[in-house]
């Protein structure tokens, strides 16, 4: 198979302006008789179901919460970038595309990371117009803070719960059109099968959640916004719920996965404190803007922090990357704490933590200061950990968070499957192998509101007189009787063994052997170990209830067993990356110092991963990288 | 630390529920109340039973869809946190909770712990929001909102529509949940516009929903996770008057 990227001609600041004025519209008469269906209803979810039930088209919205307004987004801490230039500090979309380009390593597509920051000056224009509360000046202009993997600040706040903000108000642009009946709303319904027919995407299995009942719906086009898997390490900073299930299922129906194995791993989570422990609780990464990072510099530490004198402390981020210092990009923040951390110098009960420290920023700013720029966060430290940051440092750990690959798409965001888009976390795109801070609200929001809109109506512009998709359609029963099995199946096996167990040991498998760090020894047997627990899974795992009503332990089987899949080609696709680039740290491709070494002569290619059957090995196909503008270069931070 | 549970358990909307003991041993008291009930979830599934179903998601207090009675309280004893929130520390050794669903008219029962809140989208979905379509917004300085106004709404903004203030409310009111974001909209320029329909669409929802009148008792404000404060019901009270004497714009 040949990939076409169908990135526009012209030189890249013209490439979105080329596209827009080129793609084909649909008339406004013409879109009542197109339906689409928007799976995910976090921000790239919907503001794309928002936008085009605005249009006039149908649209049919799923999410799996009990509220659209539930959506893992809402959970995003820090900020939202865009290259307004505000703060006059040398900003624009060219260096905020250089900067995401130069952070993801140089292993995302230059048009499509240019487009991202050229529409982010828009996005902030339309959440500012719904009502999101950014932080402002005195005078009543916009505020801005610096994230990493960058030197200006270009990131927009609020408070440290922008996600929350920016959501609350696509999820409010999604109500209002509800209310108007341009959008047919679906909560606690989860989406268990892609439904085509001849070789277009034409609907989904869905069942509902309340009552068991498995559905059918049908549309011209499906977009599955369904954010990231990051939550198969089972510890992670992801929503309970979060999980690769959708895209595997479009996988499994002829979408191509990309990068599956670049999951970023944010530096400032919470540590875990036990067995027990369900997740970790990210602390926002904003929180290194004022925060200082250190570890005892002697091994086996059994002070308290503030007994610790400062020349007995060692600011590994500011003594190994003195230009970036604590603002270091997430990848090389996470594995110097990983380094640290193995080195015997963690700190903490468990010895597997770090201290972030506010103590300079508090003398020097007022505790005030720090109380109105992070308060919530402190608090949520406080009623975690029972520790109080204003008095002692933070203790922080690298956790799973965000994964860079997904569905691959194409600039117009369709997957291999015709009519099928795939928007945000749950694409590959713009992010690289490592993505920086405050830029997955961004890509998820104008992926929805600003890019979507236009290349889903060039799709369907060509669909006005297909005519309604019927349900009746073989397609459809046949898929419906395969997520039916499904369900019986793992009623029926009731072994001894709860999906948690098999969940947590996958999961920690993955950590250890497809994690921060791995090797090619590692990966071979992580991928024989998966393919036994799997095996083992459907032999002995206990699914409780009935198929038929509300089961939370049958959705959570449903999507392990799709992560023993996932997790199989993620140890696959670092398998044949012999380099390391962002996330993805391949221990026998480092410099003498411990930093990645990337092989641009033979890897600057997307690895596109095509579904071969059970058990069988995934092929490799692969969408070489062109890089026109900004030639690679070795990524420093020093 | 060792607890003993009562949890309210039922099977659906239909049928009668009842308090179920339920006793577990050697807790870790760094452990969240929810990854309380995932152990005693994990106990009921090996012994074959079925687990007790409730509702959660995000675990970090921002997704608002956890939530149930606590002995009594709405997220349980603390001061402005979530259930997920709440840590067996905050709890006896040996001490006996009693567990139950949010309760009111308006949050139909699903499951055991699982309430219905799809009324606070119809809310929502009635007004609470600014008539923009996507694409064209003018430029974000054009419009300057002052620190402390940007602030104060964001204080309103901040609701997470959990459902506390309903469930703890003798009335079963959703004054607090709808008067924030009335509240929210209001005070920001973009919002002023819609002032007046928003209010009245919102209110009408809100009583349509069955949820009671507001009656001051201030109950919302002590056990809502955000602290959201009861002055916005009083804005909210302002705007809606003030609606009705200029007339529905």
């Amino acid at each position: 198979m040949m990939l076409d990227s169908k990135i526009p001609q012209g030189p890249l600041e013209q490439k979105w302006t080329n596209y827009k004025k080129t793609a084909k519209l649909v008339n406004p008469a013409n879109r009542k008789k197109l339906d689409v269906i928007v799976v995910g209803t976090g921000l790239a979810g919907s503001s794309i179901a928002a936008s085009l039930g605005e249009m006039g088209y149908n649209v049919k919205s799923f999410c799996f919460q009990d509220s659209p307004r539930r959506a893992h987004s809402v959970a995003g801490q820090g900020g939202v970038n865009a290259a307004k230039n505000y703060k006059n500090d040398g900003d624009s979309v060219y260096r905020m595309f250089v900067d995401t380009l130069k952070g993801g390593d140089f292993r995302a597509r230059e048009a499509n990371v240019y487009r991202m920051a050229e529409c982010s000056l828009n996005l902030i224009d339309q959440a500012v117009a719904q009502g999101v509360p950014f932080g402002r000046e005195y005078g009543g202009y916009l505020n801005n803070r610096s994230f990493g993997g960058v030197q200006v600040s270009r990131t927009f706040y609020a408070r440290g719960q922008t996600g929350q903000q920016l959501l609350l108000g696509a999820y409010q642009a999604l109500m209002r059109q509800v209310g108007k009946k341009t959008i047919e709303l679906f909560s606690r319904h989860e989406m268990l099968d892609l439904v085509v027919i001849d070789g277009k995407a034409r609907g989904v299995i869905v069942r509902n959640l309340d009552t068991g009942e498995i559905e059918r719906h049908a549309a011209h086009a499906v977009v599955l916004a369904t954010g990231g898997y990051g939550k198969i390490y089972y510890l992670s900073t992801l929503a309970m719920g979060c999980n690769g299930s959708a895209i595997w299922r479009a996988h499994k129906k002829g979408a191509l996965m990309a990068s599956p194995s670049w999951i970023q791993v944010h530096p400032t989570s919470l540590p875990q404190s036990g067995d027990y422990q369900s997740k970790l609780t990210l602390m926002s990464e904003s929180l290194r803007n004022d925060g200082r990072i250190w570890v005892p510099s002697k091994e086996n530490e059994t002070r308290a922090a503030n007994d610790i004198p400062e020349n007995e402390r060692d600011y590994y981020l500011e003594r190994r990357y003195p230009a970036f210092g604590n603002l270091a990009p997430r990848d090389i923040s996470s594995r110097a704490a990983k380094e640290r951390i193995d080195a015997g110098f963690g700190i903490g009960p468990l010895k597997n933590a770090v201290y972030l420290d506010f103590s300079k920023a508090i003398k020097e700013q007022g505790k005030e200061k720090i109380q109105e720029k992070y308060g919530n966060l402190f608090d949520m430290y406080l009623k975690i950990t029972g520790y109080d940051a204003y008095q002692e440092p933070m203790m922080i750990s690298p956790s799973a968070h965000f994964s860079m690959g997904g569905l691959w798409v194409d600039y117009e965001l369709m997957t291999t499957i015709p009519g099928l888009f795939a928007l945000g976390e749950a694409n590959f795109a713009d992010h690289g192998a490592n993505r920086l801070g405050a830029n997955s609200l961004l890509q998820a929001s104008v992926d929805g509101y600003f890019i979507a809109p236009y290349t889903i109506a060039n799709y369907l512009s060509n669909e006005i007189h297909t005519g309604k998709i019927s349900t009746e359609d073989p397609a459809f029963e046949k898929a419906e009787n395969a997520v039916k099995q499904q369900v019986e199946n793992l009623i029926n096996i009731n072994g001894t063994k709860t999906v948690d167990h098999y969940h947590k040991t996958l999961g920690k498998l993955l950590y250890d052997y497809c994690g921060l760090a791995r090797n090619e020894k590692g990966l071979k047997y992580a991928i024989q170990e998966i393919q036994k627990l799997k095996a083992e899974f459907y032999r002995n795992v206990k699914v409780s209830g009935q198929g038929n009503s509300m089961n939370t332990e049958l959705e959570k089987a449903g999507r392990v067993a799709d992560y023993f899949e996932i997790g199989e080609l993620m140890c696959y696709d670092a398998l044949t990356r012999n380099e390391s680039c962002g996330a993805h740290f391949r221990e026998e491709y480092q410099t003498p110092d411990g930093e990645a070494l990337r092989n641009d002569n033979e890897f600057q290619f997307i690895s596109a991963w095509a579904w071969t059957g059970e058990n069988k090995e995934p092929e490799l196909i692969k969408e070489p990288l062109v890089f026109e503008e900004v030639q690679p270069t070795v990524r420093s931070y020093k | 630390m060792d607890l003993h549970l009562k949890i309210w358990r039922q099977k659906d909307g239909k049928t009668k529920g009842k308090l179920v003991n339920y006793d577990l041993k050697e807790l870790n008291s760094h452990m969240s109340f929810l990854e309380m009930l995932d152990t005693l979830n994990e106990k009921l599934i090996t012994e074959g039973e079925e687990p007790v179903e409730f509702d959660h998601d995000c675990r970090e207090g921002i997704c608002g869809q956890c939530g149930m009675m606590i002995n009594g309280l709405a997220h349980g004893p603390l001061k402005n946190t979530t259930t997920c929130q709440l840590h067996l520390r905050s709890f006896k050794d040996g001490e006996t909770i009693v567990i139950e669903p949010f309760r009111a008219e308006a949050f139909p029962i699903k499951r055991d712990l699982k309430v219905d809140r799809s009324a606070f989208d119809r809310i929502i979905s009635s007004g609470g929001f600014v008539s923009i379509n996507t694409g064209q917004a003018p430029d974000a300085t054009a419009i300057a909102v002052t620190h402390q106004t940007a602030e104060e709404a964001f204080d309103s903004a901040a609701c997470i529509g959990c459902g506390a203030c309903v469930a703890t409310c003798k009335n079963a009111s959703a004054a607090l949940f709808t008067s924030a974001k009335i509240t929210h909209m209001v005070l920001l320029p973009q919002g002023k516009e819609e002032r007046s329909k928003r209010v009245i669409d919102m209110v009408k929802q809100m009583d349509s929903e069955l949820f009671g009148h507001c009656s001051n008792t201030e109950a919302c404000e002590v056990e809502c996770p955000q602290g959201i404060s009861v002055l916005n019901i009083a804005r909210m009270n302002y705007e809606y008057s003030r609606a009705l004497f200029f007339g529905k714009k």
